[in-house]
């Protein structure tokens, strides 16, 4: 499974989990409007450690603020390499 | 609980057939009536605060029964204790004599004026000299960092609970408690003064070996943190015991352990007690449910009063130490209540033990106890024991993650592994707030204990 897909897969098991309803995850959707609380988040970043094996945010010096879907992808794309 | 002729350790032993056992030694405590572990230099030892360095349990424990009511002070040093801080534990007691035995890691180094070797073997005594004081006990507290606090007990106070008991002498007890620490010292003290014997653990035992030994000496008696108890429950040598008398302390009995042990010893009462090296034993609870009655508060019992406030739990108690060497914070309130740090909450009928005071973990400004999530996730079917620990979080500050001990590997392989990890996150959705759940499962071969018996936590 590719990254982005594996976000997916998370967002929306986590969705269901928290009794959600997530918007459809495009790339330019904005992660505040994605129906995911900041909790979700939490919880979806410990998530992928999990699955990815990588923690960007916390392995980055640099503050990370990814603001849609699509930078969020790309922070774990980047952190894989 | 008036105890107007003071009578020394040594005062209780001789009158019963009883006997003291490690994984390599035995000793017959009968004996000491008479005898000595100390080559004829007990003398040496009276008025003197002496410092116990012994290695081994057993020897800790007959040197114990011989220096009450001789030395001024006895600190007693436990197994874990940090040799960056001896200087000042020598220091803060006012140590001028060591007691070693032949497996003292520290044995080198401590330079005191009388330092006098400990062993196994009783030898009998032309003369012994006479108790003549009431000796001050001095325990260290297991604190996670820092200098450990130095608290100072009586013989009175901490046989309080149990001294004037009648006599078990069918009885064997057995710990899997450390008898340096305050819990496992209680164990010691009533085989010594019920006459009864004791079957202590070796350092560096394997918990199978100790089961073993445990049922061979016919042990009635067994007591152990909850940590010690999912351990033992995990190997198979649990076959061997099958104690009538089961108790937990040290660490919160989640129910989960309390009917794991109801299943597996159906013929044992099962109880869990309170107590902590500050308050004292406090209670103990016989009804096989966790927490403890709400009418336990605001009412003494044997003289022990407890109240709740701020959330934690307060002990007024003769059991209680009576203050701590060396230091400026008292031990206790003005009203001389001492604050245990564990937190509790009434629901109905009963107070629960929620977690300690400096374990919260704080998710995005919601507090969460390590142990609520813990007793959830520990009544999984699946499930051994756990760790609830905090995880740092870019978002919430921290999220809560859960190290996770599966019962049996069979399962684990037979299932996979996602889709246990999510039975479990399941589990604890519908029985948590959002918050409390575990952002994600680590199944784990083993957790790390301390050498108090409890789970290793890492605050902070």
């Amino acid at each position: 499974m590719t990254i982005k897909l594996t976000i997916m897969d998370q967002m929306e098991e986590i969705a269901r989990e928290h009794g959600k309803i997530l918007a459809p995850l495009r790339d330019d959707l904005v992660l505040l409007d994605s129906g995911l609380d900041s909790l979700g988040f939490a919880v979806l970043v410990a998530r992928l450690e999990d699955k990815l094996g990588i923690d960007p945010f916390t392995a980055s010096e640099d503050a990370l603020f990814p603001v849609t879907f699509g930078e969020f992808v790309k922070v774990y794309e980047n952190g894989a390499h | 609980m008036a105890h107007t002729e003071a009578r020394s350790l040594r005062q209780y032993v001789g009158s019963a057939e009883q006997f003291f056992f490690d994984r390599h030694a035995c000793a017959r405590i009968t004996d000491l009536a008479g005898g000595t572990t100390l080559g004829g230099r007990l003398e040496e030892l009276a008025d003197k605060s002496v410092l116990l360095a012994t290695g081994g349990q057993l020897t800790t424990g007959l040197a114990l029964i011989e220096l009450d009511g001789i030395a001024r002070r006895l600190t007693i040093l436990p197994p874990d204790a940090d040799p960056e801080h001896f200087a000042a534990i020598v220091a803060g007691a006012d140590i001028d004599a060591v007691i070693v035995d032949q497996t003292s890691a520290a044995s080198g180094t401590f330079d005191l004026p009388v330092r006098i070797g400990c062993a196994a073997e009783i030898a009998a005594a032309e003369r012994l000299p006479a108790p003549s004081r009431q000796t001050e006990w001095v325990m260290l507290t297991s604190g996670t960092t820092g200098i450990p606090k130095m608290v100072v007990h009586t013989l009175a106070g901490l046989t309080a609970a149990f001294c004037g008991k009648p006599a078990d002498h069918g009885a064997a007890w057995g710990t899997f408690y450390d008898i340096r620490r305050y819990g496992g010292l209680q164990i010691f003290l009533r085989a010594v003064l019920g006459g009864v014997s004791l079957i202590l653990s070796s350092a560096g035992e394997p918990i199978g070996d100790h089961l073993e030994r445990l049922g061979r000496h016919g042990v009635t008696h067994l007591l152990g943190t909850p940590t010690h108890w999912r351990r033992a429950l995990m190997s198979p040598a649990i076959r061997n015991i099958s104690p009538r008398y089961v108790r937990l302390s040290g660490e919160i009995a989640d129910q989960a352990i309390l009917d794991s042990l109801h299943s597996a010893f159906p013929q044992a009462v099962v109880s869990h007690a309170y107590a902590s090296t500050e308050a004292g034993v406090a209670f103990e609870v016989r009804d096989g449910l966790a927490g403890f009655p709400a009418d336990f508060v605001e009412r003494s019992r044997d003289g022990v009063e407890m109240k709740v406030l701020q959330g934690s739990l307060r002990i007024r108690s003769p059991r209680a130490a009576s203050r701590y060497l060396g230091a400026d914070a008292p031990l206790a309130d003005e009203d001389g209540f001492v604050d245990t740090g564990d937190m509790v909450e009434l629901r109905g009928d009963r107070y629960l033990f929620a977690g300690r005071r400096g374990g919260i973990i704080n998710i995005g400004g919601l507090k969460v106890h390590p142990e609520e999530v813990e007793a959830v996730v520990n009544r999984h079917p699946q499930v051994r024991m756990s760790l609830v620990r905090s995880k740092r979080s870019p978002i919430t500050g921290s999220v809560v993650i859960a190290d996770v001990v599966l019962k049996s590997d069979n399962n684990a392989q037979q299932r996979a592994l996602g889709e246990l990890k999510g039975d479990i996150l399941k589990f604890c959705r519908d029985a948590l707030p959002r918050h409390k759940v575990p952002a994600a499962i680590n199944i784990v071969p083993s957790l790390d204990v301390a050498a108090t018996g409890k789970l290793a936590r890492r605050y902070g």
